[in-house]
């Protein structure tokens, strides 16, 4: 069955743990745009200083197949740690964060003040003619509001793109923090470790 | 889970300058031979080289050539092939042999020079971003910014060239860094905190592996360059199992010699140009067992007409091989040569016996394909058929020790086709990316490493062409490398194409103004040789053997010559043409047209 172009494509959300390096994220994104895959979003930030850690959180479109083909690529790159497919692997949280600058005078100030309260959106700026909100949420959340505060004036927008992590209890990904590693580090008998700085 | 990367805590062994940190850890790594090209960026590097005495250096005459040596160095050796070459141009000229390398996965790493760290981002003269060119056409990169970590990165490189999925690596050394004093750590083990192949197969796909093959009524073995890279065990082991079984067998173009050629089990080559029975059996097999090949489009042809009703196992190192072009029904992921011993004590474990009913009714099927002899060739008497030359040269090279390197076209078909290997690691050829003027280099490699041994270049006089400078090489070290020049005139390959799908509209593909090839021969400080009919063809083979120097044999062959068996781009395994008189119900279709 090589049917592949007639399977329904979905959108996956895929985490990614690797060295933070320089180039690392030009190799991801290099393994994207060369071999044709989407990115939908992508962010990336350092997570562990001490370990030197960042993850990659991507949301991408494709077929089954096409996926088991995106992980598969990641998983090659030699700085990549290990890449979960957190659509695949059960139930998840996502968040986007957005910064909403709106231009606008009169009643249209007022109800974009009383939409913004609705969404849980907090005003961090403001001139007489202008606000800029920040609004946390599900990518759908700030697309909405997106959509009503370009009806009440000129907007810029500002989103970060997805960050997501697996509900419950289990660390997939954990990370060894700067407090993890001093734990380790002071675990080790006093001798040794005078040696060793010997 | 992730492992952070531990701070180096090692006791230095020594302090010494960056450049000597390099040869001592590639000396240190088993390193021999480097094929380089000296340049502002690495003064420092050959200066080293010229003190120390520790590795040889085979100075070549344009750094893809090197890329190229170092391939066939280490395809014919197993060890991994290093290049040294400076910043910008250097760097930029070894691309193409890096792509090379990672398209048929050769071990190689490949030191280029960078200019000064505090000059990286200016626009420096020979500066290239060689890292960001670097990035998609090797397994991985690096640039040394630091020379504490200088030692480490080169024995890294090393090690994640040749393990898993061989591949390019590139290490940018910013001159600064050669210049500055550090520490040289030895090697230590190679752990690496993110990079771990996968070795050993899983021990239940494996045991359901082994129960398809025992049940298969239509089985065969379809093995790849894995083997070759898997070293000289996984041929044998794969041979073990194949009689074992007593299943059919192919090979792709990277995997030739990995099961003798003359063994009958042995269906040859298979793909676009393989032959009729290999493309066949594979079209209608029951259970197809893939060892180290990747499905590539010049093997499947019409990916939704390949074997259609087979079970397919596919064993492969890189899980991104899996399911890439044609979705499997097992894969197991791991080493071939592990994996295959891992099958065999299965197989015996269990007590399996080839099955011999079905098998004798397949076998009889497949001997029926066989009668066609697809490579049969009409001889003529006065004019040589390239098929003829090629089939000339391994019948008087066959009680040599010899290696065949080829550059890209029809000449390298039929080198695959007509010249048999016996064992691993005598047949090199660009694969994957089909890079013209790959051969003569790779011969140069090929002889470096195996200095007595009978090294021939069976070359096409356009891709001749390509890399014709390393003639230059070949005579400063006393290479006796052999080019056997099929010379038709034409860029045949494209000819052929033109022939066929372009309405016979010969569009740039004509070999216009070559050179005398005995001149050019003579001009280097070789020998060059000519054979234009029929009867001079062994004379010249012999001469060309007997020389002790490097000879250019120039054979004029028939000019328009097809090659043939032949799929049409986009068709199926069954819609084989097999020679000039297929060619009336040729049409490739609209889809095949726009496939390479």
């Amino acid at each position: 069955m090589n049917a592949a172009t007639e399977i329904a494509e979905a959108t996956h959300t895929l985490a990614v743990l690797v060295d933070d390096e320089p180039g690392v994220l030009a190799r991801v994104i290099g393994l994207f745009s060369g071999r044709g895959y989407n990115i939908e979003s992508l962010t990336v930030s350092s997570v562990d200083t001490a370990a030197h850690l960042s993850r990659i959180t991507i949301v991408t479109t494709g077929t089954p197949q096409i996926i088991a083909q995106i992980k598969a690529q990641l998983g090659r790159l030699v700085p990549v740690h290990s890449v979960h497919d957190l659509t695949l692997e059960g139930p998840h949280l996502e968040r986007e964060l957005a910064l909403i600058k709106i231009r606008n005078v009169g009643e249209h100030r007022i109800e974009a003040l009383r939409i913004a309260d609705m969404f849980r959106a907090r005003a961090i700026d403001s001139t007489l003619e202008s606000f800029v909100f920040e609004l946390t949420g599900s990518p759908s959340k700030i697309s909405a509001f997106v959509e009503l505060m370009s009806a009440l004036g000129a907007i810029e927008v500002s989103r970060t793109g997805v960050v997501a992590i697996a509900r419950g209890s289990n660390l997939d990904m954990p990370v060894f923090s700067t407090l993890e590693v001093n734990r380790k580090k002071a675990k080790q008998p006093a001798g040794k470790k005078a040696q060793k700085k010997a | 889970m992730a492992t952070p990367r531990t701070p180096n805590t090692r006791k230095p062994d020594a302090q010494m300058n960056g450049a000597a940190i390099i040869l001592k850890a590639l000396q240190d790594q088993g390193v021999e031979v480097v094929f380089g090209y000296p340049g502002g960026a690495v003064l420092p590097i050959y200066d080293e080289i010229f003190k120390s005495n520790r590795i040889r250096h085979i100075l070549v005459r344009h750094e893809q050539a090197a890329v190229h040596a170092a391939e066939g160095y280490a395809r014919s050796t197993g060890k991994v092939g290093c290049v040294l070459v400076t910043s910008g141009p250097g760097a930029t000229n070894a691309v193409t042999g890096l792509t090379d390398a990672l398209m048929d996965s050769i071990p190689i790493v490949c030191l280029t020079g960078q200019v000064p760290t505090h000059l990286i981002g200016n626009d420096a003269f020979q500066e290239a971003d060689t890292t960001g060119i670097t990035r998609p056409c090797t397994k991985h990169n690096y640039l040394v910014k630091d020379v504490t970590r200088l030692a480490d990165t080169i024995h890294e490189a090393v090690y994640v060239a040749k393990t898993g999925r061989p591949g390019p690596v590139v290490v940018d050394l910013p001159k600064d860094i050669l210049f500055a004093e550090g520490p040289y750590y030895a090697p230590n083990g190679n752990a690496h905190p993110s990079y771990k192949p996968q070795v050993k197969g899983d021990e239940s796909a494996i045991e359901r592996a082994v129960d398809l093959l025992a049940k298969a009524k239509r089985p065969i073995f379809y093995g790849g360059g894995g083997l070759i890279n898997a070293g000289p065990k996984a041929s044998k082991l794969y041979a073990e199992l194949v009689r074992l079984t007593q299943a059919p067998t192919t090979l792709t173009l990277m995997g030739l010699g990995a099961y003798p050629s003359q063994d009958r089990q042995f269906l040859g080559m298979l793909g676009m140009h393989g032959t009729y029975e290999a493309n066949l059996a594979m079209y209608n097999c029951d259970v197809m067992m893939n060892i180290g090949a990747r499905f590539d489009d010049r093997v499947t042809g019409r990916i939704s007409d390949f074997s259609p009703n087979s079970t397919k196992v596919h064993v492969d190192v890189d899980p991104s091989s899996i399911n890439k072009n044609v979705v499997v029904d097992l894969p197991i992921i791991g080493d071939a040569a592990t994996i295959l011993e891992q099958m065999l004590k299965v197989w015996k474990a269990k007590g399996y016996k080839a099955n011999a009913k079905p098998l004798e009714k397949w076998w009889a099927q497949i001997e029926t394909w066989r009668e066609r002899k697809c490579l049969a060739f009409t001889e003529d008497t006065s004019v040589i058929k390239p098929q003829h030359a090629i089939k000339r040269l391994y019948e008087l090279t066959r009680d040599r020790d010899t290696y065949i390197t080829t550059e890209v076209g029809q000449h390298q078909m039929w080198a695959a086709q007509y010249f048999g290997f016996e064992e691993p690691n005598r047949w090199m050829t660009s694969g994957g990316l089909g890079t013209m003027g790959y051969g003569l280099p790779a011969a140069m490699g090929v002889q470096i490493a195996h200095p007595e041994a009978t090294v021939i270049d069976v070359a096409g006089e356009a891709s001749y062409l390509m890399n014709i400078q390393e003639l230059s090489t070949l005579a400063q070290y006393r290479l006796p490398v052999k080019s056997f020049i099929v010379n038709n005139q034409w860029m045949g390959m494209v000819r052929q194409w033109q022939e066929l799908n372009h309405g016979g509209r010969y569009s740039e593909s004509y070999s216009e103004s070559l050179p005398d090839f005995i001149k050019v021969a003579e001009a280097f400080g070789g020998v060059g040789l000519r054979a234009e009919t029929v009867d001079q063809l062994d004379d010249v083979i012999m001469e060309m053997l007997e020389t002790d120097r490097f000879v250019l044999a120039d054979i004029m062959v028939k000019k328009d010559e097809n090659c043939f068996p032949m799929i049409p781009s986009g068709a199926a395994h069954y819609e084989m043409l097999l020679g000039p008189d297929d060619k009336a119900e040729l049409e490739t279709s609209e889809n095949g047209m726009v496939l390479v």
